[in-house]
């Protein structure tokens, strides 16, 4: 069969790339247009002005800053349990092993929504108000299995023979898991890490039930959204967004890859 | 094995390492103790209430939640305004999955089969970052795209279309006043939004078929449309389904993307959040969220009967 791509494909995948691509780029353009009430295209002229105002916004501010603070506390907790739930899965065979994969994966594959409303009413039901804890438990929730999938596929490349080596010279079960184990699964973790950041950074769905009246920047777009008052703002914070997002997912690219080369392959 | 015991003082630590190799068991338990009550008891504990709740019904005269068995409330969603919700939200999901599976499988197929050095990981790169990119920029993208004043509507005019653009939104169904308030908005978002989830899936299923075959197919003289419906696509349905029951279940939750772009009739998710916000109507908003549960439990049972699982 030949080994050259048919013009068709070529053409076919070359758009549907473009499809998934473009959108997102033309948020570029608009952040600098100098039309401020509607969506005019082709933008009338272009300015730098619209970054300045977004610069001065106080409640940008308190949204990213409340977004970054629940996205790192939610990923410090994910790590913490994705990497057990993971450990404990892959080094062991062990009565509901499976049942716990699915638990892991349940609060990602259920719509946002029921997560969403179930806490809420959970919150309501034991009279827990609504607070910055609130969004992180729901945020730590479904950033489990980010941490869990990546730990879990480094685990399972982790050969068991390393581990008992480690043993065998002596090193004791600590020792063995500081310079034998987290050095061979720090970088999926740190990986991990990322796409929950990410995740819980760009969350919506979830965040809408689990928060009262604090907003996180997306709760910030999105009113945004349903009632546009300052589009040149949500443009520039649109396109911060963007590259919030676009710098941690090509890093956590290359950590894995390179993960691709972790000790004791040959299993 | 326990050669640290040797050690003429053993630390604490040292002893703790010990106890721990003896009993992998309890290790096992420390190690599961706090996943399992988080995911378990929060999480679970949360979905549980919900879904208790659904058997309770709402008093019509006073409002407030009647605490006894009752179907009553499932009965609800059998009205004909609700089954109408179901139904749309059903044909919406069917559509956005063919649609997505239609664009995504050149793009897997590349990726997976002729992608070869940077390009593969240009290719990676390029699914992975509109998957993770915000899903509220991406529909705000959409919102600037088809928009009145907007981009398309502007191309639409400038290639001298408009007319064609008019008569495809006078049409009952898919039309509207304008693209962002038509299903045809929504839909394609949809797609949009879900399109990656159904690359990844189905490229990883391709790049497990192996070529010979291919150059087999092609020896015994099929043409490429023959291997691709013989050969190639039997291959990849585990993939296909895979990627199907993201882009299926994730249209069925979805209640943003309608909200914003689309005509004001309800999809599923908007049920479930107005039900439980506005109306406060906990027991259907709770009724309402067991439908996209069950379809999907339903679905996955079909994609196991049909081998999805083992072949992956």
């Amino acid at each position: 069969m030949h080994s050259k791509a048919p013009w068709g494909l070529k053409i076919a995948a070359g758009l549907g790339l473009a499809f998934l691509h473009l959108p997102i780029l033309l948020i570029f353009v608009y952040a600098f247009t100098t039309e401020e009430k509607s969506y005019q295209w082709p933008p009338p002229g272009f300015t730098l002005k619209w970054f300045g105002v977004a610069w001065e916004r106080s409640d940008v501010w308190e949204a990213l800053a409340l977004s970054l603070k629940v996205a790192s506390i939610s990923t410090l907790i994910a790590l913490v349990l994705g990497t057990l739930c993971a450990a404990a899965v892959s080094r062991t065979r062990f009565f509901g092993r499976e049942t716990i994969s699915l638990l892991v994966i349940l609060p990602i594959a259920l719509p946002g929504i029921i997560t969403g409303i179930a806490l809420r009413s959970a919150f309501n039901l034991a009279d827990i108000p609504f607070s910055f804890w609130t969004i992180v438990l729901g945020h730590a929730t479904f950033c489990i299995v980010v941490v869990y999938n990546n730990a879990v596929a480094r685990f399972r490349r982790l050969s068991g023979s390393l581990i008992e080596a480690s043993m065998d010279l002596g090193a004791n079960s600590f020792q063995t898991f500081r310079y034998v184990i987290l050095p061979n699964i720090a970088t999926a973790l740190l990986a991990g890490g990322m796409l929950a950041f990410a995740l819980s950074f760009d969350e919506v769905i979830v965040t809408t039930f689990t928060a009262g009246q604090q907003s996180t920047l997306p709760i910030w777009m999105l009113e945004e959204l349903v009632r546009p008052r300052q589009r040149p703002v949500t443009n520039v914070v649109a396109v911060l967004v963007v590259l919030m997002t676009v710098l941690p997912i090509i890093a956590a690219y290359y950590l894995t890859r390179d993960g691709e080369h972790s000790a004791g392959q040959g299993k | 094995m326990n050669s640290v015991v040797a050690s003429t003082s053993p630390s604490r630590l040292a002893r703790l390492s010990d106890y721990a190799w003896r009993h992998p068991k309890q290790v096992l338990l420390v190690m599961l103790i706090l996943p399992v009550l988080w995911l378990g008891v929060v999480y679970l504990g949360s979905l549980a209430t919900l879904l208790i709740q659904s058997f309770f019904s709402i008093d019509e005269f006073s409002g407030l939640i009647k605490h006894e068995w009752t179907l009553k409330t499932y009965q609800e969603l059998f009205v004909p305004a609700n089954l109408d919700i179901i139904l749309r939200t059903l044909a919406m999901a069917a559509l956005v999955t063919m649609a997505s599976a239609i664009l995504a499988f050149p793009i897997a197929y590349y990726a997976a089969r002729y992608a070869k050095g940077v390009w593969k990981a240009l290719f990676y790169i390029g699914i992975m970052l509109p998957l993770w990119s915000s899903y509220l920029v991406k529909i705000y993208a959409w919102k600037l795209i088809l928009a009145r004043e907007g981009i398309l509507n502007w191309l639409f005019t400038s290639l001298h279309l408009d007319g064609l653009l008019n008569v495809y939104l006078a049409l009952p169904v898919v039309g509207g006043s304008s693209l962002s308030v038509s299903y045809t908005g929504t839909f394609l978002v949809f797609v949009y939004v879900w399109l990656p989830f159904m690359i990844l899936p189905l490229q990883a299923a391709l790049e497990r078929v192996p070529s010979s075959l291919l150059e087999a197919s092609a020896d015994l003289g099929a043409s490429a449309w023959q291997t691709l419906r013989y050969v190639l696509l039997p291959l990849a349905l585990p993939g296909l389904i895979a990627g199907s029951i993201f882009t299926f279940s994730l249209t069925l939750g979805d209640y943003i993307i309608p909200q914003i772009i689309g005509s004001s009739r309800l999809f599923i998710g908007q049920a479930v959040y107005m039900q439980q916000g506005t109306a406060g109507n906990i027991p259907l908003a709770a009724a309402f969220s067991v439908v996209p549960i069950v379809i999907m439990g339903i679905y996955l049972w079909l994609a196991k009967r049909a081998g999805a699982f083992n072949a992956l």
